[in-house]
């Protein structure tokens, strides 16, 4: 059984501009970065590499390459299938063009994986007004994934996603900056895991349950909407809160709200994150079914379950190059370590290894999240 | 919850671009937006990270997009 993933629209992480003066590109700079992901049977892990140049002044380009190396055993695979290995590379290049107060931004990004390929073109523009205090940004951008099957060199099915997002940037005084955000994404196509089963009462099995494919409906339409503010603190540092609230068509809605606090120390910053979700499942999720297509539409993925998850972070970064001691090219770099402990509490995925029927104990899973990376700006 | 139609949204950012060619006074000056520029209130002062955690995020969990920077969605295992 294998990872299914849909391709994150990165392009307009690394593209979002880095100062609140306005009009401006964004910095050049370069990171290499090593992520290591632990928990649930999964181990995940890989480099990720940007590097950002601006050509002229109203030019800017950016490349990243990322990969993932997987190696799962999670409750799912060891449940119905069988550990597995496997890669994901992904590339993605942008150019943003400045043209007076308004910054356009163009991306391709390409996922690739031995049963998965997925193409995702982005297009953005922002516009800076009334004394550059609001950023107003409206984003577009349209994927298509190919889906395969390692056991089935003839399967293949197709999805086409399209993400419209609206966002707010404002600064509100000296002290406090705040952005809005809406995003609109839909789906169209086979969505659904081509390895996953969902499992069914069944009397004539030892266990009292079988398992049978997963069947998910053909679309899906989610709306966020997310307000996130920050506020510099009398002593330099700052504070940060982020809320969004969640809805899709296949009724899951969810609750996201965080709390950040950043504190700088000589060369030093120190960051510690509180992040909590809560969301109820999809219409079409069991943790068991009372038979054998007993639903149009059935899934038992662990993240259509109602759950609430808990993120607990903290980051030290180390600045050993600043503006008073450049090397080279470089005028500035850091050296950045962070850790994140998610725990997640399942309120309807059983853990089926734990007991018999009827007695299994919801399913809850604890990961943490390792990433160092170096930063260069020049 | 419902959310505004499409075409209303449209119109009330046409609206904020018309007014963008009015002349208002910004009431914080760009002199005193020293401390907004300082890098720790960079609202996404990492991309790779950033990209690379909500990334994880989605991955988890049933929810996806509306934090200004990702969207699309994950359904690993």
């Amino acid at each position: 059984m294998k990872f299914r993933r849909h391709l994150i629209f990165l392009a307009f992480l690394v593209a979002l501009p880095g100062s609140v003066l306005g009009g401006v590109l964004p910095d050049d700079r370069g990171d290499v970065l090593y992520h290591r992901y632990e928990g649930g049977g999964v181990t995940i892990d890989g480099p990720s590499v940007l590097v950002r140049k601006k050509a002229g002044k109203s030019l800017s380009f950016v490349g990243n390459y990322y990969l993932d190396m997987v190696s799962s055993a999670s409750i799912d695979v060891i449940t119905t299938a069988s550990p597995y290995t496997e890669e994901r590379t992904q590339w993605s290049v942008g150019m943003d063009y400045l043209r007076g107060n308004t910054t356009m931004r163009m991306s391709y990004i390409s996922s690739v994986e031995s049963d998965f390929d997925a193409s995702t073109y982005a297009f953005s523009v922002s516009e800076d007004m009334f004394g550059d205090l609001t950023t107003l940004t409206l984003s577009y951008a349209f994927g298509e994934d190919i889906v395969g099957r390692s056991d089935d060199p003839t399967f293949r099915r197709d999805n086409t996603r399209q993400h419209y997002g609206v966002g707010l940037t404002q600064i509100l005084t000296r002290n406090l900056i705040a952005t809005l955000n809406f995003e609109t994404v839909t789906d169209e196509g086979f969505l659904n895991n081509p390895y996953r089963s969902v499992r069914y009462a069944d009397s004539g099995s030892a266990l009292g349950f079988s398992f049978e494919p997963e069947l998910y409906p053909e679309t899906r339409t989610s709306n966020a909407l997310g307000l996130r503010a920050r506020y510099f603190l009398p002593y330099r540092a700052a504070l940060e809160a982020e809320y969004r609230f969640y809805t899709d068509t296949w009724e899951i809605e969810g609750h996201t709200a965080s709390l950040t606090y950043v504190h700088p120390w000589g060369p030093f910053t120190f960051e510690g994150k509180f992040r909590y979700h809560d969301q109820t499942g999809a219409a079409f999720f069991q943790d068991i079914f009372s038979r054998s297509e007993a639903t149009n539409f059935r899934g038992r993925d662990k993240e259509l379950s109602p759950l609430t998850s808990y993120t607990f972070r903290g980051k030290v970064s180390y600045e050993f190059l600043d503006k008073n001691k450049g090397w080279g090219i470089f005028k500035r770099g850091s050296l950045n370590f962070s850790l994140d402990h998610l725990f997640v509490e399942y309120h309807e995925f059983r853990d089926i290894t734990s007991g018999p029927l009827g007695e299994e104990a919801l399913y809850e899973l604890s990961a943490n999240v390792y990433q160092i990376f170096v930063s260069f700006w020049y | 919850m419902k959310f505004a139609r499409p075409g209303r949204i449209l119109l009330a950012l046409l609206a904020c671009y018309g007014l963008s060619a009015c002349s208002v006074e910004p009431w914080v000056k760009p002199y005193e937006r020293d401390r907004l520029a300082d890098p720790i209130m960079a609202l996404e002062g990492d991309p790779v990270s950033t990209a690379y955690i909500q990334h994880v995020y989605e991955a988890r969990e049933g929810a996806r997009g509306g934090e200004g920077a990702a969207g699309g969605g994950c359904g690993c295992n």
